[in-house]
Protein backbone atom coordinates (compact mmCIF):
# COMPACT_ATOMS: atom_id res chain seq x y z
CA UNK A 1 0.00 0.00 0.00
CA UNK A 2 0.91 3.15 -0.63
CA UNK A 3 2.86 5.41 1.87
CA UNK A 4 0.71 8.81 2.44
CA UNK A 5 3.52 11.73 2.58
CA UNK A 6 2.41 14.73 4.67
CA UNK A 7 4.69 17.37 2.84
CA UNK A 8 3.96 20.77 3.43
CA UNK A 9 3.13 23.33 0.22
CA UNK A 10 6.14 25.77 1.39
CA UNK A 11 8.67 23.04 2.24
CA UNK A 12 10.61 24.43 -0.58
CA UNK A 13 10.73 27.91 0.58
CA UNK A 14 12.03 27.14 4.45
CA UNK A 15 15.54 27.67 3.28
CA UNK A 16 14.62 31.15 2.16
CA UNK A 17 12.76 32.12 4.87
CA UNK A 18 15.51 31.28 7.19
CA UNK A 19 17.88 34.30 5.36
CA UNK A 20 15.66 36.92 5.84
CA UNK A 21 16.72 39.27 8.66
CA UNK A 22 14.93 39.41 11.98
CA UNK A 23 13.28 42.89 10.41
CA UNK A 24 11.04 40.92 7.83
CA UNK A 25 10.86 37.07 10.04
CA UNK A 26 8.80 34.90 8.22
CA UNK A 27 8.41 31.55 9.51
CA UNK A 28 5.52 28.72 8.15
CA UNK A 29 3.48 28.05 10.81
CA UNK A 30 2.71 24.30 11.73
CA UNK A 31 -0.67 22.58 10.46
CA UNK A 32 -3.64 23.53 12.93
CA UNK A 33 -7.14 21.98 12.68
CA UNK A 34 -9.21 24.63 11.33
CA UNK A 35 -13.81 24.79 11.10
CA UNK A 36 -15.63 26.77 9.17
CA UNK A 37 -18.88 27.75 11.58
CA UNK A 38 -22.25 28.87 10.24
CA UNK A 39 -24.63 29.72 12.44
CA UNK A 40 -27.31 32.60 12.20
CA UNK A 41 -27.86 33.61 15.80
CA UNK A 42 -25.47 33.70 18.47
CA UNK A 43 -26.59 33.05 22.10
CA UNK A 44 -25.14 32.13 25.55
CA UNK A 45 -25.90 28.59 24.58
CA UNK A 46 -23.29 28.71 21.64
CA UNK A 47 -20.67 30.01 24.16
CA UNK A 48 -21.03 27.42 26.57
CA UNK A 49 -21.40 24.86 24.07
CA UNK A 50 -18.27 26.03 22.29
CA UNK A 51 -16.29 27.72 25.33
CA UNK A 52 -15.51 30.68 23.65
CA UNK A 53 -17.57 33.99 22.64
CA UNK A 54 -17.83 33.91 18.88
CA UNK A 55 -16.82 37.65 18.06
CA UNK A 56 -19.48 40.19 16.84
CA UNK A 57 -17.18 42.83 15.89
CA UNK A 58 -16.73 42.85 12.12
CA UNK A 59 -13.12 42.07 11.26
CA UNK A 60 -11.69 40.97 14.39
CA UNK A 61 -10.55 37.94 16.38
CA UNK A 62 -10.02 36.07 19.69
CA UNK A 63 -8.26 33.88 21.40
CA UNK A 64 -9.81 30.48 21.78
CA UNK A 65 -8.36 27.64 24.65
CA UNK A 66 -6.00 26.10 21.58
CA UNK A 67 -6.37 27.96 19.37
CA UNK A 68 -8.41 31.47 17.78
CA UNK A 69 -11.68 32.20 15.98
CA UNK A 70 -11.93 35.13 13.47
CA UNK A 71 -14.76 36.65 11.83
CA UNK A 72 -15.43 35.67 8.28
CA UNK A 73 -18.89 37.62 8.19
CA UNK A 74 -22.18 38.36 9.81
CA UNK A 75 -22.84 34.57 10.35
CA UNK A 76 -19.23 32.97 9.59
CA UNK A 77 -16.54 32.32 11.80
CA UNK A 78 -13.01 30.34 11.19
CA UNK A 79 -11.91 28.16 14.18
CA UNK A 80 -8.54 27.05 14.70
CA UNK A 81 -7.59 24.25 17.51
CA UNK A 82 -4.23 22.33 17.81
CA UNK A 83 -5.37 20.63 20.87
CA UNK A 84 -7.88 18.17 18.73
CA UNK A 85 -7.04 16.12 15.36
CA UNK A 86 -9.31 18.10 12.58
CA UNK A 87 -11.88 15.31 12.66
CA UNK A 88 -12.23 15.50 16.91
CA UNK A 89 -12.49 19.38 16.46
CA UNK A 90 -14.82 19.10 13.61
CA UNK A 91 -17.16 16.77 15.33
CA UNK A 92 -17.25 18.43 18.76
CA UNK A 93 -18.17 22.12 17.02
CA UNK A 94 -20.84 20.53 14.97
CA UNK A 95 -21.97 18.81 17.82
CA UNK A 96 -22.28 22.18 19.63
CA UNK A 97 -24.13 24.23 16.79
CA UNK A 98 -26.04 21.84 14.80
CA UNK A 99 -28.78 21.62 17.28
CA UNK A 100 -28.75 25.54 16.85
CA UNK A 101 -29.25 25.01 12.92
CA UNK A 102 -26.15 25.86 12.20
CA UNK A 103 -23.12 24.20 10.32
CA UNK A 104 -19.46 23.18 11.01
CA UNK A 105 -17.44 22.29 8.27
CA UNK A 106 -13.81 20.49 8.71
CA UNK A 107 -11.48 23.14 6.13
CA UNK A 108 -8.05 22.18 7.84
CA UNK A 109 -6.85 21.73 4.63
CA UNK A 110 -8.05 24.31 2.92
CA UNK A 111 -5.43 27.17 4.29
CA UNK A 112 -2.15 27.18 6.17
CA UNK A 113 -0.51 30.20 8.08
CA UNK A 114 2.35 32.31 8.00
CA UNK A 115 4.02 34.53 10.99
CA UNK A 116 5.22 37.30 10.11
CA UNK A 117 7.09 39.07 12.61
CA UNK A 118 9.54 41.95 12.59
CA UNK A 119 9.69 46.09 12.06
CA UNK A 120 9.77 45.95 8.79
CA UNK A 121 6.78 43.77 8.05
CA UNK A 122 4.34 46.02 8.03
CA UNK A 123 6.20 47.98 5.25
CA UNK A 124 6.42 44.39 2.97
CA UNK A 125 2.57 43.70 3.72
CA UNK A 126 1.73 47.20 1.87
CA UNK A 127 3.03 46.61 -1.00
CA UNK A 128 0.36 44.35 -1.63
CA UNK A 129 -2.24 45.30 0.60
CA UNK A 130 -4.11 48.31 0.42
CA UNK A 131 -5.39 47.68 3.88
CA UNK A 132 -4.39 50.63 6.94
CA UNK A 133 -2.21 48.28 8.84
CA UNK A 134 -1.17 50.86 11.20
CA UNK A 135 -1.13 49.53 14.93
CA UNK A 136 -3.95 52.34 15.99
CA UNK A 137 -6.34 50.96 13.67
CA UNK A 138 -5.39 47.57 13.41
CA UNK A 139 -3.70 46.09 16.49
CA UNK A 140 -4.34 42.97 18.65
CA UNK A 141 -7.77 41.22 17.85
CA UNK A 142 -7.85 42.82 14.52
CA UNK A 143 -8.44 40.76 11.22
CA UNK A 144 -9.16 41.63 7.86
CA UNK A 145 -9.98 38.97 4.63
CA UNK A 146 -8.37 40.94 1.53
CA UNK A 147 -6.22 40.06 -1.18
CA UNK A 148 -1.94 40.33 -0.68
CA UNK A 149 -0.43 40.60 -4.13
CA UNK A 150 -3.16 38.47 -6.02
CA UNK A 151 -4.02 36.11 -3.16
CA UNK A 152 -6.86 36.26 -1.36
CA UNK A 153 -5.66 36.24 2.52
CA UNK A 154 -6.75 35.99 6.02
CA UNK A 155 -4.41 38.38 8.07
CA UNK A 156 -4.68 38.69 11.99
CA UNK A 157 -2.65 41.00 14.17
CA UNK A 158 -0.94 39.96 16.78
CA UNK A 159 0.41 42.99 18.46
CA UNK A 160 -0.89 46.26 19.36
CA UNK A 161 2.91 47.28 17.92
CA UNK A 162 2.71 46.60 14.35
CA UNK A 163 5.38 43.88 14.12
CA UNK A 164 3.59 40.49 14.48
CA UNK A 165 1.50 39.34 12.13
CA UNK A 166 -0.81 35.96 11.13
CA UNK A 167 -1.19 35.47 7.37
CA UNK A 168 -3.90 32.73 6.49
CA UNK A 169 -3.43 31.64 2.88
CA UNK A 170 -5.10 28.88 0.39
CA UNK A 171 -2.36 26.21 0.05
CA UNK A 172 -2.56 26.42 -3.75
CA UNK A 173 -1.76 30.00 -3.44
CA UNK A 174 0.92 29.58 -0.67
CA UNK A 175 4.16 28.73 -3.12
CA UNK A 176 3.05 32.19 -5.19
CA UNK A 177 2.59 34.35 -1.80
CA UNK A 178 5.51 32.98 -0.46
CA UNK A 179 7.27 33.91 -3.77
CA UNK A 180 5.70 37.72 -3.33
CA UNK A 181 6.65 38.04 0.41
CA UNK A 182 10.41 37.10 -0.39
CA UNK A 183 10.59 39.34 -3.58
CA UNK A 184 8.45 42.21 -1.18
CA UNK A 185 10.78 42.02 1.55
CA UNK A 186 14.09 42.13 -0.90
CA UNK A 187 14.24 45.84 -0.30
CA UNK A 188 14.97 45.08 3.46
CA UNK A 189 16.93 42.13 2.91
CA UNK A 190 20.93 42.39 3.31
CA UNK A 191 22.92 41.25 -0.27
CA UNK A 192 26.28 41.90 0.97
CA UNK A 193 27.98 40.18 3.88
CA UNK A 194 30.39 42.30 5.36
CA UNK B 1 -8.02 52.71 -7.24
CA UNK B 2 -11.58 53.64 -6.33
CA UNK B 3 -12.67 51.99 -2.88
CA UNK B 4 -16.02 50.78 -2.39
CA UNK B 5 -17.58 50.80 1.17
CA UNK B 6 -18.72 47.54 2.14
CA UNK B 7 -21.32 47.70 4.52
CA UNK B 8 -19.49 44.84 7.03
CA UNK B 9 -16.05 45.59 6.00
CA UNK B 10 -15.63 48.99 5.45
CA UNK B 11 -14.43 50.48 2.72
CA UNK B 12 -12.13 48.21 0.48
CA UNK B 13 -10.13 48.51 -3.13
CA UNK B 14 -12.59 48.13 -5.97
CA UNK B 15 -10.56 44.46 -6.95
CA UNK B 16 -12.22 43.03 -3.86
CA UNK B 17 -15.80 43.09 -5.56
CA UNK B 18 -17.67 41.64 -8.13
CA UNK B 19 -20.70 43.53 -9.72
CA UNK B 20 -24.56 41.87 -9.84
CA UNK B 21 -26.23 43.86 -12.17
CA UNK B 22 -30.01 45.59 -11.69
CA UNK B 23 -30.91 45.30 -7.98
CA UNK B 24 -34.81 45.17 -6.88
CA UNK B 25 -35.73 42.65 -9.88
CA UNK B 26 -38.60 41.06 -7.84
CA UNK B 27 -39.24 37.42 -8.69
CA UNK B 28 -42.20 36.66 -10.65
CA UNK B 29 -45.59 36.27 -8.35
CA UNK B 30 -46.95 33.59 -10.75
CA UNK B 31 -44.04 32.14 -12.22
CA UNK B 32 -45.81 29.77 -14.51
CA UNK B 33 -48.30 31.66 -16.00
CA UNK B 34 -45.72 34.02 -17.43
CA UNK B 35 -45.51 33.95 -21.07
CA UNK B 36 -41.90 33.25 -22.89
CA UNK B 37 -41.68 37.10 -24.09
CA UNK B 38 -42.96 38.12 -20.09
CA UNK B 39 -40.14 36.01 -18.83
CA UNK B 40 -37.57 37.47 -21.70
CA UNK B 41 -37.94 40.62 -19.86
CA UNK B 42 -37.51 39.56 -16.31
CA UNK B 43 -34.10 37.70 -17.32
CA UNK B 44 -32.95 39.62 -19.58
CA UNK B 45 -34.31 43.22 -19.88
CA UNK B 46 -32.33 45.64 -17.31
CA UNK B 47 -32.45 49.18 -16.75
CA UNK B 48 -29.67 51.14 -18.39
CA UNK B 49 -30.17 54.78 -16.44
CA UNK B 50 -27.67 58.00 -16.82
CA UNK B 51 -27.28 58.77 -13.15
CA UNK B 52 -27.95 57.26 -10.25
CA UNK B 53 -28.99 53.34 -9.98
CA UNK B 54 -29.68 50.67 -7.78
CA UNK B 55 -27.18 47.62 -8.25
CA UNK B 56 -26.14 44.65 -6.58
CA UNK B 57 -22.40 44.10 -5.69
CA UNK B 58 -20.36 41.56 -3.57
CA UNK B 59 -17.55 41.52 -1.57
CA UNK B 60 -15.84 38.69 -3.04
CA UNK B 61 -12.45 38.93 -1.78
CA UNK B 62 -13.70 39.72 2.00
CA UNK B 63 -16.95 38.69 3.80
CA UNK B 64 -18.36 37.30 0.61
CA UNK B 65 -21.92 39.02 1.33
CA UNK B 66 -24.07 40.64 -0.92
CA UNK B 67 -25.30 44.35 -0.46
CA UNK B 68 -26.62 47.21 -2.85
CA UNK B 69 -25.31 50.25 -3.27
CA UNK B 70 -26.87 53.34 -4.98
CA UNK B 71 -24.24 54.23 -7.56
CA UNK B 72 -23.95 57.07 -10.48
CA UNK B 73 -22.95 55.61 -13.86
CA UNK B 74 -21.94 59.00 -15.28
CA UNK B 75 -19.62 59.84 -12.52
CA UNK B 76 -19.35 55.99 -11.35
CA UNK B 77 -19.56 58.11 -7.57
CA UNK B 78 -20.86 55.42 -4.69
CA UNK B 79 -24.05 57.47 -3.17
CA UNK B 80 -25.06 54.97 -0.66
CA UNK B 81 -24.60 51.53 0.23
CA UNK B 82 -27.39 49.52 2.15
CA UNK B 83 -27.95 45.63 3.16
CA UNK B 84 -30.22 43.23 1.38
CA UNK B 85 -32.76 43.63 3.79
CA UNK B 86 -32.66 47.11 3.75
CA UNK B 87 -35.38 49.46 1.67
CA UNK B 88 -34.13 51.39 -0.89
CA UNK B 89 -33.11 54.67 0.28
CA UNK B 90 -34.40 57.92 -1.45
CA UNK B 91 -31.87 59.85 -1.94
CA UNK B 92 -32.73 63.90 -3.05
Amino acid sequence: MAELLRTHPLEAWATAFERLPDTVGTTVEPFVAMVDVRLGALGPEVSAALGVDLPTAVNTWVPTDSGWAVWLGPDEWLLSSTAETPEEFEARVRSAVLPLGGAAVDVSAQRIGLRLTGARVRDVLARGCAIDLHPRVFGRGSSAQTTLGLAGVVLLGLSDTGDDYLLLVRSSFAGYLADWLLDAALEFTPTHKS
Amino acid sequence: MQLIECPWCGLREEVEFYYGGQAHVAYPEDPAGLSDEEWAHYVFFRDNPKGRFAERWSHSAGCRRWFNAIRDTATYRFERVYRLDDPKPVIP
